[in-house]
């Protein structure tokens, strides 16, 4: 199994904290997921940081800080300084978002923060598109996890680029992988762990579902599912029918 | 002097910013700081000195996806 910079998961589920009807409702889905890691992210203190900090290391979960809102590698770099003293840990979601409707990541921008940060000791998880050529320059940059997106963050569409996703799994086979973003359905996150990848991030699929827990816990399930197919070897598809029952002895009627 | 604390401005008194920190109501928070757009580590909070009109961000944990 692959790890992330030296931490085996027990679930491939990385769940989001936002956007849940109550902290009650939050909690109860963290658990009902099995989730492994929580991300979380930085704001103006407005009175509410202190309780929400105590609820999320009462989940018991990885915490992954991230880079969300930042739209250049200056902000990204100087928002991950600030997560890693206040969560304690050198992991950071890497965003630097390029665009306001697709929030598609700015590869450049994520690229010169990702050179910054591993420098500084971060261990990254670069939020970025399924391009090969953007994911060699961010391992060279010293990443030794990439996190391509599904489809666009908050969408629900699922794994947008198949093909690209496939080909990117296959060109760096040693490189722990995490689908991020722009997943809807449990099927869309069994389909990205049967395709390969070690994990999936998701939140507005879970927290804005009518029943987040049921919600919750299905995504966990599904996740683990993949994991399991994948390691179990799939068949190969093919285009005409081949019958499973046997022929032979069939009754002649 | 008159500084700007996550946008808005303050009237403070305090010298240093672990001192407007806690002359803010901050003192024993769970923040991180960054003055004028780069980050404050902690431990140079102390002996960081203010300066009328300068910005500082104090940000704290919140739910991120």
């Amino acid at each position: 199994m692959r790890d992330f910079y030296g931490v085996v998961l027990d679930s491939p589920l990385m769940l989001g904290t936002a956007q849940y009807p109550s902290p009650a409702i939050l909690e109860a889905a963290f658990r009902a997921s099995g989730a492994s890691v929580a991300t979380v992210s930085l704001r103006r203190e407005s009175g509410q940081g202190q309780a929400f900090w105590d609820i999320i290391r009462g989940l018991g979960v990885h915490v992954l800080p991230n880079t969300a809102g930042c739209h250049s590698a200056r902000e990204a770099i100087t928002t991950a300084r600030m997560a890693r003293e206040v969560f304690e840990t050198n992991w950071i979601k890497l965003e630097v978002i390029g665009h306001a409707d697709t929030l598609q990541p700015d590869p450049f921008g994520l690229l010169d923060a990702a050179e910054t940060l591993a420098a500084e000791g971060f261990e990254v998880f670069p939020y970025m598109t399924e391009d090969q050529v953007l994911a060699q320059r961010l391992v060279d940059a010293g990443c030794k996890v990439l996190m391509p997106w599904g489809a666009p963050i908050g969408s629900g569409l699922g794994l947008n680029n198949r093909y690209g996703l496939k080909t990117l799994r296959a060109a760096f086979p040693d490189i722990p992988m995490v689908i991020d973003a722009g997943l809807g359905l449990p099927s869309h996150a069994a389909a990205a762990m049967e395709l390969g990848f070690d994990a999936v991030l998701l939140n507005t699929a879970v927290a804005q579902a009518g029943d987040p827990v049921a919600m919750a816990r299905a995504f966990g399930m599904a996740a683990s599912a993949g994991a399991l197919a994948c390691t179990a070897d799939p068949m190969e598809p093919r285009d005409m029918a081949a019958p499973s029952t046997p022929l032979i002895g069939k009754a002649w009627l | 002097m008159k500084i700007e604390v996550n946008g808005d401005v303050h009237e403070i008194s305090a010298a240093t910013v672990q001192d407007a920190l806690a002359e803010l109501g901050w003192g024993d928070a769970r923040v991180a700081t960054a003055l004028n757009g780069e980050f404050l580590p902690k431990a140079a909070r102390a002996t960081t000195d203010l300066t009328d009109g300068d910005r500082l961000e104090v940000l704290a944990p919140m739910q991120g996806g």
